[in-house]
């Protein structure tokens, strides 16, 4: 019994009137956790009931506390019938269960009713005794840290970065059971709430433990995810990054009695592990953890019995032995093979991150996923996990052996995705394939010499930038030519990653929203016949949704990709893909060529004429983007350059072969170099669909841009502004022209108008960007496509961005020149990489492997598989003299805006989907919040249609995650995310329901302003760096 | 492909005070989005007419949402489900409690009942303002009524805490209260000059010295059996009015008050022999609308009875202002040399009043 839980039930206000007689309601509480209920007094007519309660205690294991939320219900006091229901609070105590996070949980909480939404609001307090045995207790993980930001979180160091966590568990769905027939909905929906709340509760626990058992003391970049399968049951699963966190000593500086600035305080901003070489400047905390030393050979994984077969596939051996010294230097070797060893020791070498401490990336490899078409009424066992965990292990392995292939040891940006309809589930998973820096992975002091001599003999930012495969035998054809940043090693003319841009990558011009979208018609079908339909259409789906971010990106003008997030998304009668990534123009990968259109019927004059008038419109297009994002690269000469490789041309031709409902013939010509330009041969409507869709893409507004990463590539000048905003579309088709072109163009719309409305919506706060623009794809009906959106609108300072990239392009003109004479300097066997030489296998861009039927991918749709390959890798710089700062460049801009009014009597809690607040420093992490909410109605007219209604709701939780924020004492929530939001409607029956899950990382924010006083005693000296440093990152 | 569901929702709730204002002034969403499309913002954003249409019914459901809050605003600054700016939420408030000058001239003195509310199809018709804004200014009309109604204080602190309105709103609304309770007729032809601000001053000035509360003793008295201090004028005062009978019926004193005030404004009035004609008419007016004050018939004709025996006959002879001043303050302060007149503070009640009053009535 090592806990007391301590609630004290304060006041009530708002109440809703109860009783129609007087206008008034006899309140009172209900105080519940796990079997012990607690009841305040009735406070006799009053809207506004001052309870003042004792304290209620509860004297609970701490795995109960880790599982349960605290469950309060406010009630009216009935004499002659039942007591009615007012509402519920459900709390989360978790964030009281570790030390740093938040010690009270005190303030108004909006009491809510699945019916009714929120009704009044009540002020609880809540405290927790916990007792010292903490360490010895093993079924609870009490103590573990959670965090959904998939970066080391902002006032924290990472000591040891251990690797992929996951767990499962499943239960009955309550809305499923036979129970459900005779009770309420409101008890249906309370049921499942409170359900959902205790699994994710025992989830979070498992994985703690899992934690604990790798020596590590959190977990970063935990995404926890439902699956409502319906009848065969109620998915909870959860993935993350399992690391050993040291606190970054932070003296009171953020008190402005206290005006002892620390050198610290600068360096805070970016997460970054201080540098062994600048370690003398780095924080001052001693590396206590450094006794945790990796613990390899363990299975964390509950089904570890099935990995072994499919490892085969890759050579074991392979990895660390052989040609590493064909080139590079011997201690190199011993490195690549010393990162071999300990992921190899893992089961899954992945990594939720997508930014990581500077020196943890070592190579990109490029976007490796694998999907799976599963069947939920063959679940033998559906109550146990086991099969739901032999499907992820299956994916897991496919991912794995993908990065293998492309000479990569482990997987980061990596995440993991269901769609669900009806039985069938299509399971995805995708990540990118990545060669890492031990020093991370396991105990640094073992290797510290040898760590500093390969950060001492790196060339500046070159190390990482080269392919990872052997160029001689390469998993699928690509054009290589040398870094233009060191011009020594191969790089790739594109590179598709999942991961953010890394803060040290050299970018030109600014980024932009790039997206694919997709819809492809299927025939409904039943159980196998269905699945098996599914299974085949994914292949093409895949293919042509690369064809078309290639084609967009070139038409961008860029050359890589960033965040790329591909969702397939199944339906009753049509597969939905939609891919949205960032587009950038990276400064070490070649030019893009440009798009060339050729027709296929010579002979037609005004065809041709047709064709000439198309190309123009590109080449018209193109030119445009670049100066819209402002990409001018240095002009460099071949000379410079070098001499061509004496790589024979792989031109490889593909032939996007017949889909049932058109006879399209497109020749797409993959191996695109620097001079070649992308071929788009054009000889029936369907191809010109595809060109005129490429077109109809509209730039936004001047003063816009969007972005799907973390940031925006190229702004660097945040002011404090932000928005938070989650827009919802459904439109209904009209099922009489459903073709595929019909369809792609409806989604199509669909999109670029939800966008347009947003660039208008939010034009008062031009300049601006969108940050992390989310979207989310379902299909609830027939002939109903939901999109849901969200993102972050930030404020930047124009002029400032006009300097800066004025800068930055000299900068970048020198950075070439300096480079050039780097060439001189350094021997060759120093940066070239050494690359083992091994025939992988082809890499896969697709799994369908639905049991059986996996024979049936005939050999044509294993070449499209090797064609439609997105798998691109290039480089990005890591430069070890540029002094690391905010992926924002923090030193650099100042607070702008007016601070929030002080006297609002509801404080401000801002919430974004962003690791960081702009114009602010985290101070204090105070916990996840994870929260689960149920609406339903049988008014929907009244509530003003479907609209309405979900406006409403999605108000209603935004307050309600405010208000748990704020009752921790935080003032933000960041990393928010919208994970589901599933919406039904009945217009018939004027019913609706919706299910909406969220979750973010609670914190306490300082504004800059207010440390601004602190930062400008600083020394000059510590201040410079950090502001150079914003520059070059830009 | 029609849109079935299309929604916004904003951390921090986006107001737009264009279409806010449209959305006042009770313009259907497709009206607005007409208007809009008008007023160029088509052009200067290059958006869609149907992005337009989207935002349009965007805002428009969240001001429906936020309606409820208005109502009761003190609810909208200590909500939790939409975050707003301190300064959006006065914003909000200021404009949703801003009423039109053409309206509140139709319904300033007549009962908030509804009875009146019926006849707002005929305003909506003879002001051009559509009837959804006039339903929603009526309703605030009667609900900041119903709201002070029963308090006891000051009338425009009690507005003020509970609608949270700016300074020059809430004098406004307590104008608007106090004609309404004392359903001062301001609707008849002659009175079709004033405008609202001349009542309102009027009605201030009232409330300051007229009524209970503007006495300063019932409050320290918890047990008086006074309410609603300052929107009813103080019964008492009212009564002892009829002692100012005297300075007409009294044909000596009459002379006497008209002597003293000819002597002292002898050549500095430009239209002093109309004046001197005319004095005892002028007197006999002021005097006789301050003795029937005790009929409730009566109170509602005061602004009638002001216009009828004094401005008109003034205005008639052409008097400037500058002279109606002069006579005014001449003809107050020589009361006080009056001898046998005994009830000099309750004529300095009176006539201070009025004389501020009928100096903002006068006018073309």
């Amino acid at each position: 019994m090592p806990g007391k839980l301590k609630v004290k039930i304060v006041a009530g206000r708002h109440l809703p009137v109860m009783d129609r007689a007087s206008d008034l309601t006899d309140a009172f509480v209900e105080v519940k956790f796990g079997n012990t209920t607690f009841k305040t007094d009735v406070y006799p007519k009053s809207l506004n009931p001052q309870w003042n309660s004792e304290w209620f205690k509860f004297e609970v294991d701490d795995e109960d506390l880790q599982d349960e939320p605290l469950q309060i219900t406010v009630l009216d006091h009935d004499t002659y019938s039942a007591n009615d229901a007012i509402g519920k609070v459900y709390i989360d105590i978790d964030p009281l269960l570790y030390s740093e996070a938040a010690t009270v949980i005190s303030g108004w909480f909006p009491i809510y009713d699945t019916i009714h939404g929120i009704r009044g609001e009540i002020n609880v307090v809540v405290k927790v005794d916990l007792f010292n045995d903490l360490n010895r207790f093993r079924q609870s993980s009490c103590g573990v840290k959670f965090f959904c930001t998939t970066s080391i979180p902002k006032c924290y160091r990472a000591v040891i970065i251990h690797g992929f966590v996951e767990e499962l568990v499943v239960n009955e769905d309550p809305e499923y059971q036979w129970i459900d027939r005779i009770r309420t909905p409101r008890a249906s929906n309370e049921a499942r709430q409170r359900l959902i709340s205790l699994m994710s509760g025992e989830l979070q626990r498992k994985i703690g433990l899992k934690v604990l058992e790798m020596r590590g003391n959190a977990v970063v970049g935990y995404l926890q995810c439902f699956d409502l399968e319906g009848e065969s049951g109620l998915v909870v699963r959860a993935i993350g990054t399992a690391c050993t966190l040291d606190k970054l000593s932070s003296p009171a500086a953020f008190l402005p009695a206290c005006n002892s600035p620390s050198k610290e305080m600068k360096e805070i901003p970016f997460n970054e592990d201080p540098n062994p070489n600048t370690h003398s400047s780095g924080p001052s905390t001693p590396l206590k953890n450094q006794t945790y030393s990796f613990s390899p050979s363990k299975s964390y994984s509950r089904q570890s019995s099935s990995s072994d077969t499919d490892l085969s596939l890759t050579p074991k051996t392979g990895m660390g032995s052989g040609s590493a010294g064909k080139e590079g230097g011997p201690f190199k070797a011993l490195l690549r093979q010393q990162t071999q060893s300990a992921l190899e020791q893992r089961e899954f070498p992945f990594f939720t991150l997508t930014a990581f401490p500077p020196g943890f990336l070592v190579h990109v490899g490029g976007v490796v996923s694998a999907r799976s078409v599963k069947l939920l009424d063959r679940i033998h066992n559906p109550d146990e996990p086991e099969t739901r965990d032999a499907w992820w292990a299956e994916i897991r392995q496919e991912i794995k052996s993908h990065a293998k292939a492309l000479g990569c040891h482990a997987v980061v940006g990596y995440s993991e995705s269901t769609s669900i309809c009806e039985e069938v589930c299509i399971l995805s998973a995708s990540g990118t394939a990545a060669v890492l820096n031990p020093r991370f992975l396991q105990d640094g002091t073992v290797e510290g010499c040898l760590e500093q001599r390969l950060e001492e003999n790196l060339p500046a930012g070159c190390g990482f930038c080269h392919i990872p495969y052997d160029e001689l035998n390469m998993p699928f054809p690509a054009h290589l030519t040398y870094c233009y940043n060191c011009r020594k090693q191969k790089v790739p003319d594109v590179l598709f990653t999942t991961i953010d841009l890394p803060t040290d990558a050299t970018v030109i011009g600014k980024g932009c929203l790039i997206q694919a979208r997709l819809c492809r018609l299927k025939k409904k079908a039943q159980a196998e016949a269905n699945a098996t339909a599914i299974s085949n259409l994914l292949p093409f789906m895949e293919y042509e949704v690369h064809t078309q971010l290639m084609n967009k990106l070139k038409l961008k003008g860029m050359n890589a990709l960033f965040g790329l997030r591909i969702q397939i998304t199944v339906g009753e009668n049509m597969l939905m893909g939609l891919a949205s990534a960032t587009g950038v123009y990276l400064a070490a990968l070649p030019t893009p060529g440009g798009i060339q259109i050729a027709g296929k019927t010579p002979n037609d004059g005004s065809y041709e004429q047709h064709i000439s008038h198309m190309q123009k419109k590109i080449n018209d297009t193109i030119a445009k983007n670049k100066e819209l994002y402002e990409i001018n690269p240095p002009e460099i000469s071949e000379e410079i350059i070098g001499s061509p490789i004496p790589e024979p041309r792989q031109r490889s031709r593909l032939l996007r072969s017949q889909s049932e409902s058109s006879d399209e013939v497109t020749e797409l010509d993959l191996s695109h170099g620097k001079k070649d330009a992308f071929v788009l041969e054009i000889d029936d409507t369907d191809a010109m669909e595809d060109v005129h869709s490429l077109l109809t893409d509209v730039p936004p507004p001047s003063g816009f841009y969007s972005c799907n990463t973390e940031i925006m590539p190229g702004i660097n000048n945040w002011t404090s502004e932000i928005q938070m905003f989650t827009s919802v579309r459904v439109i209904r088709l009209s099922s009489l022209n459903l073709t595929n072109q019909a369809l792609n163009k409806n989604f199509n719309d669909l999109c670029e108008n939800l966008l347009k409305s947003l660039y208008f919506k939010l034009r008062s706060m031009i300049p601006c960007c969108l940050c992390h623009v989310n979207f989310t794809v379902s299909l609830p009906e027939d002939e109903l496509i939901q999109v849901t959106v969200t993102a972050v609108a930030i404020t930047f300072d124009k002029n400032q961005a006009l300097q800066t990239t004025k800068a930055h392009v000299e900068k970048s003109l020198q950075r070439a020149s300096t480079d050039n004479e780097e060439l001189l300097q350094f021997p060759l066997e120093l940066c070239s990489d050494s690359l083992p030489s091994h025939p992988f296998p082809p890499a896969k861009a697709t799994s369908v492997d639905y049991s059986s039927f996996a024979d049936r991918c005939s050999s044509w749709i294993e070449l499209i598989k090797l064609k439609a390959q997105t798998i691109r890798r290039g480089s990005i710089k890591t430069t070890v003299t540029v002094e690391k700062t905010s992926p924002m460049g923090e030193g650099n801009f100042r607070n702008r805006s007016a601070a929030p009014c002080a006297n609002s009597t509801v404080g401000v809690v801002k919430m974004t989907p962003l690791s960081f607040i702009p114009g602010a420093k985290i101070t204090k992490y105070l916990g996840i919040i994870n929260m689960f909410f149920i609406r339903e109605t049988t008014s929907l007219r009244e509530e003003g249609g479907v609209s309405g209604f979900l406006h409403a709701f999605i108000a209603e939780v935004f307050a309600m995650v405010r208000a748990h924020v704020a009752a921790l004492g935080g003032n933000a929530v960041v990393s928010y995310i919208m994970k589901q939001c599933v919406f039904m409607e009945n217009p018939n029956k004027n019913q609706a329901q919706c299910l909406i899950n969220v979750s973010g990382d609670a914190v306490v924010f300082a504004r800059e302003s207010e440390l601004e006083v602190v930062s400008t005693q600083q020394p000059a000296a510590n201040c410079q760096p950090a502001c150079t440093g914003g520059e070059v990152t830009t | 492909m029609t849109s079935e569901l299309d929604i916004f929702v904003g951390n921090t709730t986006l107001i737009d005070e264009d279409v806010y204002r449209l959305w006042l002034d009770g313009y259907s969403v497709g009206d607005a989005v007409a208007l809009r499309v008008r007023s160029g913002i088509l052009e200067q954003t290059g958006a869609t007419a149907a992005v337009l249409q989207s935002d349009t019914m965007d805002h428009y459901r969240t001001f429906h949402m936020l309606e409820r809050l208005l109502h009761a605003p003190p609810k909208l600054l200590h909500q939790l489900i939409y975050q707003i700016p301190p300064s959006r939420q006065a914003l909000l408030i200021e404009r949703y409690y801003a009423f039109d000058e053409a309206f509140v001239r139709e319904v300033l003195g007549k009962k908030l009942s509804k009875g009146t509310k019926k006849d707002l199809d005929d305003i909506s018709t003879k002001t051009g303002i559509t009837l959804k804004s006039c339903r929603r200014q009526f309703d605030n009309f009667k609900r900041v009524f119903k709201v002070v109604e029963e308090m006891r204080g000051s009338l425009v602190d009690n507005i003020q805490q509970h609608f949270l309105l700016s300074d020059r709103l809430a004098r406004d609304y307590a104008a608007i209260v106090f004609f309404a309770n004392n359903r001062f007729e301001t609707g008849k032809k002659k009175l079709q000059y004033l405008s609202f601000g001349d009542f309102a001053f009027c009605a201030e000035l009232m409330i300051q010295n007229w009524t209970l509360g503007a006495v300063g003793e019932a409050p320290t008295d918890p047990d008086s059996q006074v309410d609603d201090m300052d929107m009813d004028l103080d019964k008492e005062f009212l009564q002892d009015l009829k002692e100012l009978k005297v300075l007409v019926a009294d044909k000596d004193l009459l002379d006497l008050h008209k002597s003293l005030v000819c002597t002292a404004l002898r050549g500095k009035l430009g239209v002093f022999s109309e004046m001197e004609a005319n004095f005892k008419n002028l007197s006999r007016g002021l005097v006789n609308v301050a003795t029937k004050l005790t009929h409730n018939k009566d109170v509602r004709d005061l602004f009638v009875d002001l216009v009828e025996k004094f401005v008109e006959p003034c205005r008639s002879d052409h008097w400037p202002l500058s002279d109606v001043r002069l006579f005014l303050n001449q003809y107050s302060a020589s009361v006080h040399s009056l001898d046998g007149f005994r009830h000099q503070a309750l004529w300095d009640r009176y006539m201070g009043t009025l004389r501020g009053c009928l100096l903002r009535l006068y006018h073309d």
